[in-house]
């Protein structure tokens, strides 16, 4: 019984989903589903089925809460890619605007998969919708198996230390973690700098409470003027750069690396850049 | 027949389970056989010769003497939850330490050990597909498999010290059939099974005949080391229920647990409680290599996989 509940639910988002979306862009969509087997569901345990019906809030948001503007997505080249962008907000909807994007802007669409915590899979429920729609644990072996695979990864270097950041630190870069690098090098992966503009006045975050944080085994406990970090109304403008391509070891010194990580970092920096300056204020 | 008593012989231990009788309907015809069981071997094909004995005792080495051994099948690895842990320790660790000094003392060609991927273990922190060079974690959450890990450790020992036996260790997914009667087997004839609220990790089923023609390709000269073998490919826990026509019992996982331990005390369930992680966590692996070297191809759909557990619908 709970389960032909969960599939009327399913059916009705995807419904949902549907009635979002151009109908041109339904039968690209359906052709993500290329390497899914008799049951539904790719050796990743990714279901287009699901995913669809999973993307219905999300897009929601995308059109009409967050009124995300995308500018370049044309700028991603097909086959292996890794996406890296600037995180904040408190709350990951910069990760998912910009999986939206992909998955209906972009021609054709594509479902970008992104790496998770290891915790995650002791989660019940979040483990099966994350695995679902094609999120995965972090692990280097994932990341390069799915890039052999010619996948789409988004990455945020900065990490825990981006999306708990601070509202007098909004739009300025935290340090960029280094792994990404490797597995580009290792891989052959173009990367695309991506600047996401409106994320980081989504939850002003006035201070985080780090005892509490340690307490609970949270990144962080922000404290924001709605108290949760609810998301506010703010205009989302996301900035494609041109994809970068980098030569080396991947199991070069840190220094040398850090060089190569500098330029992404300094175009994702300049997107943002550019994109504060056009913008016309936070919530318009 | 005389000229045939000449001929080297296969010999394979465990031959009368379910998975060596398998072996052996296919393998005979082709190969001479000499089994080993401590367990009589009922419907055995006339031209299989068989021991009764247990590989502990001197009695095996004779085997070994009186006959030229071209390879090796160890396969006689017990999965009983119910023994005395000294006694499944006993018979699987001193039996293949036995085994392998045989293998190297009579000049053996080829060694084919069978290990199982559960040696990795289920847990959250892995990766989606596992490579033949993961570590064995699995007796970190479960002490009980502690020996299944040594034999393969033991297997792999051997591999590197004697490089004149020809050394293959296959780690494949669980086995399932119609008449296997091992955990994940015993696990999907139930009518109302638990599952873990919450969780529906894929998972990698292979079909027993595919898992008997993997050990018999292993006699191949070429394939050398360990190999992750998997069947057909991975589906969520949740497909393989519905196929069967199931209706899973969703549990919350810490309850089940202590439910599960109590239940396996008291002896109203066959499962012991560790074995919950395959229900919640990955453990599936990468076969790629097995499937280069060997040109391996499972010869059974996922679909007959699945079914091959209940006995009715099965084809064999």
């Amino acid at each position: 019984m709970f389960e032909r509940l969960g599939d009327a639910v399913k059916q009705r988002m995807k419904r949902w989903t549907e009635g979002m979306i151009a109908p041109d862009q339904l039968p690209q969509l359906t052709a993500i589903a290329r390497t899914e087997n008799e049951y539904g569901v790719d050796p990743f345990g990714f279901s287009l089925e699901f995913a669809l019906a999973a993307v219905a809030p999300l897009l929601w948001l995308y059109k009409f809460y967050f009124r995300v503007e995308t500018h370049g997505v044309e700028k991603v080249p097909a086959g292996r890619v890794l996406l890296v962008a600037n995180h904040s907000g408190q709350l990951p909807f910069d990760g998912a605007m910009i999986g939206v994007a992909m998955l209906t802007e972009a021609t054709p669409p594509r479902a970008v998969r992104s790496m998770v915590e290891k915790w995650v899979p002791t989660l019940p429920y979040v483990s099966t919708v994350m695995a679902r729609s094609g999120q995965i644990v972090g692990t280097p072996e994932n990341c390069r198996r799915l890039l052999q695979a010619e996948e789409a990864i988004m990455v945020f270097p900065e990490g825990a230390r981006g999306i708990s950041k601070l509202w007098s630190q909004r739009y300025q870069l935290q340090e960029f973690g280094l792994g990404f690098m490797r597995l580009a090098l290792e891989t052959q992966t173009p990367i695309v700098p991506i600047g996401v503009v409106g994320a980081e006045e989504q939850a002003p975050a006035l201070m985080d409470v780090k005892p509490l944080a340690r307490l609970l085994g949270f990144p962080a406990f922000p404290i924001t003027p709605t108290i949760l970090p609810f998301p506010l109304p703010v205009k989302y403008h996301l900035h494609f750069g041109e994809p970068l391509t980098f030569q080396g070891l991947p199991d070069d010194e840190d220094a040398e690396l850090e060089k190569k990580v500098k330029v992404v970092k300094g175009a994702v920096q300049q997107l943002i850049r550019e994109g504060l300056r056009e913008r016309k204020g936070v919530f318009f | 027949m005389s000229l045939d008593r000449q001929r080297p012989a296969v010999l394979v231990t465990g031959i009368a389970g379910n998975l060596g009788r398998t072996l052996t309907k296919t393998l005979h015809k082709r190969e001479r056989v000499i089994g080993i069981d401590r367990r009589p071997f009922p419907g055995r094909p006339k031209d299989v010769e068989m021991h009764e004995l247990d590989l502990r005792k001197k009695k095996a080495e004779e085997v070994f003497r009186k006959n030229e051994i071209r390879a090796v099948i160890h396969q006689g690895i017990m999965h009983d939850p119910r023994m005395s842990a000294e006694e499944h320790h006993s018979f699987n660790v001193l039996g293949t330490t036995r085994i392998l000094e045989y293998c190297a003392k009579y000049g053996v060609k080829k060694l084919v050990v069978l290990s199982s991927a559960n040696v990795y273990g289920p847990s959250p922190d892995n990766s989606n597909f596992l490579t033949e060079d993961a570590p064995l974690m699995a007796a970190s959450r479960f002490s009980g498999v502690r020996d299944l890990i040594e034999v393969d450790m033991l297997a792999n020992g051997f591999f590197w010290r004697h490089p004149q036996v020809e050394t293959v260790i296959l780690r494949p997914v669980h086995v399932v059939g119609p008449n296997i009667k091992n955990a994940p087997s015993n696990y999907f004839r139930i009518r109302r099974p638990w599952v873990m609220a919450g969780f529906d990790p894929m998972i990698q089923l292979i079909h027993v005949q595919d898992a008997a023609r993997a050990m018999i390709e292993a006699l191949r000269p070429e394939p050398k080391g360990v190999y992750n073998v998997v069947g057909p490919g991975e589906v969520p826990l949740s497909a393989v229920h519905r196929e069967l026509g199931r209706t899973p019992i969703p549990v919350p996982h810490p309850l089940a647990r202590s439910a599960l331990n109590l239940l396996f005390r008291y002896r109203l369930a066959s499962f012991p409680s560790p074995e919950l992680d395959h229900l919640q966590f990955l453990c599936a692996v990468d076969g790629a290599r097995w499937v280069k070297e060997v040109g391996w191809k499972p010869s059974y759909s996922m679909r007959e996989t699945i079914r091959s557990v209940v006995p009715d619908t099965a084809g064999t």
